[in-house]
């Protein structure tokens, strides 16, 4: 089990080749790969602020929560913050399971759960100054199914 | 002697990231109690708490919950990870 919080770009096919490979009970990987999306088409940046020292827990908790419920072989998630353009990649996760359903499904909890769990806050930037995204009531319900 | 910290527009609103804190609350909320009285900035940034989240030594808490032994409080808007 493996958790970067960094400021500098990954390699997304460097961390994705060789993980949970190689051994006789992993029969599934799931990747996935988070990147900067423009909506309005105004972003010009985003700022990720986190919290030195409580993300690094926070992550670490909610990677064992997942290891342990899915029997996962392995976990992996990666997640930068500082100033990142659209197009860029944030943040990846990365399960491995006997199976594919257990490989999904702790790879969806790690996501909805490092949304709305993990210290994070953006701020976007476009022509008309910043503003902080705000939390959405979807992010807190997806919670629920868990 | 606790330590404060503020995080996004929490932090922008009270004008720092950090701080020492003397105080005697019990409780989280008494402590906003004290903050609040202390200058507008931080009765702005805790005008409503219901759209803040507290973590007590790096753990996500609640207001109500009591500073006996807590070295850190952290006060940040509901997180937007991911």
């Amino acid at each position: 089990m493996r958790v970067r919080v960094q400021a500098e770009p990954f390699d997304y096919g460097a961390e994705c080749a060789g993980f949970g490979q190689g051994g006789r009970d992993v029969g599934a990987v799931v990747t996935f790969l988070g990147v900067v999306r423009d909506d309005k088409g105004t972003l010009a940046r985003m700022e990720i602020e986190h919290y030195p020292g409580m993300t690094e827990k926070a992550i670490a908790a909610i990677a064992e929560e997942a290891r342990t419920r899915w029997n996962l072989a392995d976990v992996l998630v990666i997640h930068r913050h500082g100033a990142l353009v659209p197009g860029e990649a944030i943040m990846m996760v990365a399960t491995a399971a006997r199976h594919r359903v257990a490989a999904f499904a702790a790879a969806e909890f790690l996501m909805d759960y490092l949304k709305s769990r993990a210290p994070f806050w953006k701020k976007e930037f476009g022509p008309d100054g910043a503003e902080w995204v705000a939390a959405k009531d979807d992010d807190e319900d997806a919670l629920r199914r868990w | 002697m606790i330590d404060v910290l503020y995080f996004a527009w929490v932090r922008e609103r009270i004008g720092c990231p950090r701080e020492r804190v003397d105080t005697d609350a019990a409780t989280v909320a008494e402590l906003v109690e004290e903050l609040k009285a202390r200058e507008d900035r931080y009765a702005a940034a805790f005008a409503d708490v219901s759209a803040l989240r507290v973590a007590l030594d790096q753990e996500l808490s609640e207001f109500s919950a009591p500073l006996d032994g807590v070295r850190e409080v952290a006060f940040f808007p509901p997180m937007t990870g991911g």
